[in-house]
């Protein structure tokens, strides 16, 4: 379960698509598409290549779980039935280090709402859904 | 179901429309608007509204309902799945349709058309549906459409009761956002990129201020929105600054109301409509957006992008520029990103990072920079069909009390979001 109190994330459902990167999510690893034709980066998971349109090209990669956060600001009125219980939650945009073109949701586990450092680094943590599938979450580096 | 998007004006290059002055908008019609409706009044329901405007706008034109050939609508009409399940109605109130929605078919029968032809009910909003139509009418599919954009607001807080927002799993792409508590991208995605701008600018939610009031001003000079017959007030500063916090720093304030309304419009050939009753508003050109950014998030920089190049495509096709548009709606569904179509189009000068001194300047309608002078839907209620009646209102020099005193010879309007939407150039003028 999510380290935030209260909260209770939907659980990710993999496809035939996005498994690996569900698989390599338990396995607390993060493995990101590269289009082997233009060697870009690409995330979330597509049945193309978004740059250059590639459809066979596409292999995962594991890349290091480092990034900073760009912004963020705070759920205080979610819709969502999981995160009613949680808010006020830190809702923030991470880019990652290996590409600053690539981001990810985080709810910045261990931040304050409203406590949040913009630009600070952080590093991937994984926390478990009900189904016990894990997702990947970003925790600031102190 | 996929719609066809060939017809769209979405890529740079095209050259001038080739339907420019060609096609004109002769009626328009704006039913009643409640805040929801009440389950029992079947006048008042999204198919009873749907009615009621079409009809005013058949009459707007002088037209009759055998003049009518082509039916046009979307169902995007934002009912969610807040109602279901639940009974059903006597006819023809006993399917979906005429209750969330209001198909061509739907209207057809409901109203009678004999010569109707041409029917298309998958427009995916009304800025393209816009544009759709004026194509349409151009490509010589239909001579005289009836156009209409239903919003539904039913029982219960909205959102809450969306199945998908209790759903305990996120499958699909949305397992990519959910999980994070991520609920649309009007929403969140905007809110995103607007806490960029006021990073990369040095701005602040504050600068949003004076434009939910003017529109709020705008919206109390238009007699059938919401806040017109419903809550007759203008905000002050004290009450945007501390409104409901949704998602800090968007405020309760920054949302456009869901309401329960339609509007209906009448696209015509330019030829047909030199004998109507109504001063024709000629449509100049249309065009749309329907990216998505690189990553899990778009940016700044990629929605900087997006509307300039919506911008460039709404050049090249009109012959116009930025200096000859002279009254500009695009939409203000969260007023996060209404700056991002304003210095993209660069309307009335305002470059990149000068939105906010631009709201603080005189955006009234009497004022030299009658920004939104339709109120928007944060003035009136989420109706969209706002937008394009102000600009056709205003061209007409009808607009009453919110009527500009600048120039208004040409008009442009679009909805929805940066990244995806539709935007249609009007002009008092066929060239």
């Amino acid at each position: 379960m999510s380290t935030i109190p209260g909260l209770e994330r939907p659980a990710p459902v993999p496809n035939d698509l996005t498994k690996p990167f569900w698989d390599a999510c338990n396995e607390r690893r993060l493995v990101l598409q590269i289009c082997t034709e233009c060697e870009k980066l690409q995330y979330p998971p597509a049945q193309r290549c978004n740059e250059c349109g590639s459809a066979d090209k596409l292999e995962w990669k594991e890349v290091q779980g480092k990034g900073h956060i760009d912004v963020y600001f705070v759920i205080r009125d979610s819709r969502i039935r999981g995160f009613r219980s949680a808010q006020p939650i830190n809702f923030a945009v991470i880019t990652l280090d290996e590409d600053p073109g690539i981001n990810f949701l985080s709810n910045l586990p261990g931040t304050p709402p409203g406590e949040v450092p913009v630009g600070a680094p952080v590093e991937m943590i994984f926390e478990a859904t009900s189904t016990g599938q894990l997702v990947h979450e970003w925790q600031v580096l102190t | 179901m996929v719609s066809d998007t060939s017809w769209m004006r979405d890529r740079e290059g095209l050259g001038v429309w080739e339907h420019r002055g060609k096609v004109a908008v002769v009626g328009w019609g704006q039913s009643h608007m409640d805040r929801r409706w009440d389950g029992v009044t079947m006048d008042r329901s999204c198919g009873g509204l749907a009615k009621e405007a079409c009809l005013k706008a058949i009459a707007d034109a002088g037209l009759s309902l055998d003049d009518i050939d082509g039916l046009i609508t979307s169902a995007d009409t934002r009912a969610e799945q807040t109602w279901a399940p639940r009974p059903y109605f006597a006819p023809p109130y006993d399917t979906e349709d005429g209750l969330i929605k209001a198909s061509a078919e739907w209207i057809n029968r409901e109203l009678g058309f004999k010569n109707a032809k041409y029917f298309k009910s998958d427009a995916s909003y009304i800025g393209p549906m816009m544009g759709l139509a004026a194509q349409a009418v151009g490509d010589g599919l239909c001579e005289t459409a009836l156009v209409w954009y239903p919003m539904v607001n039913l029982e219960g807080r909205y959102g809450h009761n969306n199945p998908q927002n209790s759903n305990e799993e996120a499958p699909g792409s949305s397992a990519f956002t959910l999980p994070w508590g991520y609920q649309s991208g009007a929403m969140f995605n905007n809110l995103v990129i607007f806490q960029q701008y006021c990073k990369k600018y040095g701005k602040s939610h504050e600068g949003l201020a004076p434009l939910c009031l003017n529109l709020r001003r705008n919206g109390l000079m238009t007699p059938w929105g919401y806040y017109a017959m419903h809550e007759p007030h203008q905000l002050t500063t004290d009450d945007y600054l501390n409104g409901r916090m949704i998602e800090e720093p968007l405020v309760i304030f920054d949302c456009d109301r869901p309401v329960n309304t339609c509007g209906a419009f009448i696209f015509t050939t330019a030829e047909r409509a030199k004998d109507l009753r109504q001063k024709p508003v000629y449509v100049l050109n249309h065009a749309q957006n329907t990216g998505k950014g690189r990553s899990t998030m778009s940016t700044l920089e990629e929605h900087q992008e997006a509307v300039s190049s919506l911008a460039r495509k709404m050049w090249e096709g009109s012959g116009l520029g930025a200096a000859d548009v002279d009254i500009f709606n695009p939409y203000d569904g969260y007023l996060t990103f209404t700056q991002q179509f304003l210095e993209g189009f660069q309307w009335h000068g305002v470059k990149f990072g000068e939105a906010h001194d631009f709201y603080a300047d005189d955006i009234r309608v009497e004022g030299p920079h009658p920004f939104l002078s339709s109120g928007g839907n944060n003035g009136t209620g989420r109706n969209r069909s706002v937008l394009y009646s102000d600009s056709i209102q205003q061209l007409r020099g009808t607009a009453g009390p919110r009527q500009v005193t600048v120039r208004a010879d040409t008009a442009l309007a679009g909805c929805n979001t940066p990244d995806s939407n539709g935007f249609i150039m009007f002009s008092k003028h066929p060239s």
